[in-house]
């Protein structure tokens, strides 16, 4: 026993899943930004139809994971399990679209770090033998998270510069234990870390710390080197929480190539004033079950580290005053 | 505020010089430019107004007092169709204070949690969280003008 699992925190799978399949879809803000193209589906408005924004985002969710079922060209009932996560109360966008396709369904909340967590407990599944395809998927939608976590979403006000976006987009992957292609190698669980912030405007500042704890603690377990990558990408630190994590990292004698990248950063541009960037369990969704994998797929890319970071704070808790904890959770992806 | 008694992390950095590198690291409002926008943008809708009060004074034949109130009740129609048509959060956007603070940014915060909480029903929906933006303000503004006019009914009793 143990065997699997290395150092601290880490996981070396000896059967690592292969990624078969992903699927993405975007809203229409992020259908203009730098990633559009890498899109499976990008929606002409924010509701698509649908009489509330829930709807849209739980409809959006059970359409990704359809999909990458169909793309891998397997009959939906051959997947053992189905994971996903979001970030509404009781995460009702994963379990109503759960509820739609009628498979085993593990519920996930990691806040913006659910797509990396949902990889690295299907990579666990069928690793560990107790199913050979899983379906690993999250989302989030702007107008439901505005309206849950923040204000009405047609009340004015100015949001602070370091302040996030959040993504609309639901994106799902297919892990299966036969294949070719990338494989989901290792995965390092994240701890719970909290420096203190209390902005919850300043999600990046209060993810930064976990995520680097996460890579620390990752590349110690494996012995590497930051370097043994092409692409370390993070979830949704942003522009001020990637400075910070490059700032802690280096620190912490971590010696940095030029090869960080974070998804909230990647998914807009800079004309699209979002300030810091994108956030949301959509964003590293889309960004990687989209454009990163297509690179993977491609071979532009070989060997990934993924964190996901998530920000466990609720609109309760901010209001108490209670600092914000976080976490980062790290899947490496290796042709 | 750091609180101690969290578990510490084994990074090699402490809370406190952490929390000066996000300082340091996090943009920092563009105060002067949103100032003089405020200014604007705030000048701008009280500008209006006026031209509202005048008119009803000059074609309306209004009294002065009986004018003004016109002239916030046309900006408060201003205000809760431009919410309705999704265009005031963008003019706050640009505007800031200066457009908050204008009854035209207290019909947006009526008129945008209306909007929004439909969904859940008139009662819990629209009836419950119709004053969740405004609330405050009623609450602390009343209770501020109560306390005045306390004061004041006070002081007219001394002299």
């Amino acid at each position: 026993m143990g065997s699997k699992k290395v150092g601290n925190q880490t996981i070396v799978f000896e059967n690592g899943p292969y990624i078969i399949s992903g699927h993405t879809i975007a809203g229409p803000m992020e259908g203009q930004g730098p990633l559009a193209a890498s899109f499976d589906t990008i929606l002409k408005d924010t509701s698509d139809g649908e009489k509330s924004w829930e709807r849209t985002e739980s409809k959006m969710l059970e359409k990704a994971m359809r999909e990458v079922a169909n793309k891998a060209d397997i009959p939906l009932d051959s997947v053992d399990y189905l994971l996903a996560g979001d970030l509404l109360n009781q995460i009702i966008s994963s379990n109503f679209a759960a509820r739609q396709i009628g498979l085993p369904f593990i519920g996930l909340y990691g806040a913006c770090s659910s797509m990396a967590l949902s990889m690295a407990m299907g990579s666990m599944l069928i690793d560990g033998g107790f199913g050979s395809k899983v379906i690993c998927s999250a989302s989030s939608h702007h107008e439901t998270a505005e309206r849950q976590y923040r204000l009405p979403t047609e009340q004015g006000n100015q949001r602070p510069m370091y302040g996030q976006w959040t993504v609309t987009g639901a994106g799902g992957v297919l892990l299966s234990d036969s294949g070719t292609g990338p494989k989901v190698t290792t995965a390092t669980i994240g701890r719970v870390i909290d420096y203190g912030e209390t902005d919850v405007n300043n999600m990046g500042a209060a993810m930064a710390p976990a995520v680097a704890d996460t890579i620390i603690n990752h590349l110690n377990d494996l012995q590497r080197q930051a370097d043994y990558y092409d692409l370390i990408v993070t979830g949704d630190l942003g522009s001020v929480g990637l400075q910070l994590l490059l700032k802690v990292l280096e620190k912490n004698n971590v010696k940095i190539p030029n090869n960080f990248n974070d998804c909230g950063v990647m998914i807009y541009n800079t004309e699209q004033d979002t300030h810091a960037g994108g956030s949301g369990c959509g964003c590293s969704a889309i960004v990687f079950a989209g454009h990163l994998l297509k690179k993977v797929y491609a071979g532009n890319l070989k060997k990934i580290l993924f964190i996901g970071s998530g920000s466990l704070h609720s609109p309760t808790s901010a209001l108490q005053g209670e600092t914000i904890p976080a976490i980062g959770h790290a899947v490496s992806i290796e042709v | 505020m750091v609180k101690k008694d969290l578990r510490p992390p084994n990074l090699n950095i402490t809370p406190e010089d952490y929390k000066e590198l996000t300082t340091q690291l996090s943009p920092k409002p563009t105060l002067l430019k949103n100032t003089l926008l405020a200014f604007l943008i705030g000048g701008l809708i009280c500008s209006i107004g006026q031209v509202f009060v005048n008119f009803y004074m000059i074609y309306g034949g209004l009294p002065p007092l009986s004018a003004s109130t016109a002239g916030t009740a046309s900006l408060i129609v201003i205000g809760a169709v431009l919410t309705g048509l999704g265009v005031y959060d963008d003019i706050v956007k640009v505007g800031g204070a200066g457009a908050i603070l204008p009854v035209t940014g207290f019909a947006n915060s009526m008129v945008s949690p209306a909007m929004e909480y439909k969904k859940e029903g008139y009662v819990f929906g629209v009836g419950a969280k119709l004053f969740s933006v405004a609330g405050p303000v009623l609450v602390y503004g009343i209770s501020s003008s109560i306390v005045v006019g306390f004061i004041y009914y006070i002081v007219g009793l001394v002299r």
